[in-house]
């Protein structure tokens, strides 16, 4: 396991760039995630679904599917796809600082 | 790691629940680690994105050796549909969603849907009988194009 600086401080991820431990993760380091995993410049809508995903992590213990982000995050499928090319599941956890999910959808 | 997969496009032959929902399983799960995908529907693989069939997919239960069940039994009436309400029951609670929703998904996800120009002649199909998230029908040879640079999975 390696660590990065976000913000000034240094936190450790996995192999993949995500946190090994969501508690460490402030806001003001989201920024500087996206950036490094080439998602660009984060706007509005970018926070609601960044917003989501912590809030289902913080009760299911785990991060939202596509499916399930597009049904209740308030953001269709299709915006999500916009706004996070490379995967929004996958992309919005590692932002976000929590585990990559694992499931198949 | 290897080199990683850029691109893939999956054709999907068979119109039974078990032959279409890998397909979309896999097309769905390129799509969410940013892989492209395109899907190429031939022969039976058309009731997936046939607006009167695609909500009545059923799991074959004859001539389905893995289900472990008398092939005589899954040939009464009802069989196959209970099967299937029990499997999509069972999908459900997984957040596997339902084939028609599954295949709109996977299109809002970027994927292009592709029809079988040979196997919607022979079927006396045509394009208002599809989704309209299906981009177009087309040949073997533009989807040969389609694939340039990819890999292939047949299903």
């Amino acid at each position: 396991m390696s660590t990065k600086v976000y913000a000034g401080t240094e936190v450790p991820v996995n192999e993949e760039g995500f946190f090994a431990d969501p508690a460490l993760w402030r806001e003001e380091m989201a920024p500087e995630i996206a950036a490094e995993a080439g998602a660009g410049e984060l706007g509005e809508r970018h926070w609601q679904v960044l917003k989501f995903v912590r809030a289902e992590f913080a009760e299911k213990g785990t991060g939202p599917t596509v499916r399930v982000l597009g049904k209740t995050s308030g953001v269709s499928v299709k915006e999500l796809y916009q706004l996070f090319p490379k995967g929004p599941a996958k992309l919005a956890a590692r932002i976000a600082g929590i585990p990559k999910p694992r499931g198949c959808i | 790691m290897t080199d990683k997969i850029g691109k893939i496009s999956i054709i999907v032959s068979k119109g039974s629940l078990e032959g279409i929902y890998p397909a979309l399983i896999m097309a769905n799960g390129a799509r969410a680690e940013g892989i492209e995908a395109n899907l190429f529907f031939t022969f039976f693989g058309l009731d997936a994105i046939h607006r009167a069939r695609h909500e009545h997919i059923k799991l074959a239960t004859v001539g389905n050796p893995g289900l472990h069940l008398a092939t005589w039994a899954g040939g009464l009436p009802g069989v196959s549909s209970v099967m299937t309400h029990y499997l999509a029951h069972k999908m459900e609670a997984l957040d596997i969603p339902p084939i028609p929703e599954f295949v709109e998904m996977i299109a809002d996800t970027g994927a292009g849907l592709y029809a079988c120009q040979a196997s919607v002649d022979l079927f006396g199909m045509e394009k208002a009988d599809f989704i309209e998230q299906v981009s177009g029908i087309i040949t073997v040879g533009e989807f040969y194009d389609l694939a340039a640079g990819g890999q292939i999975i047949f299903t």
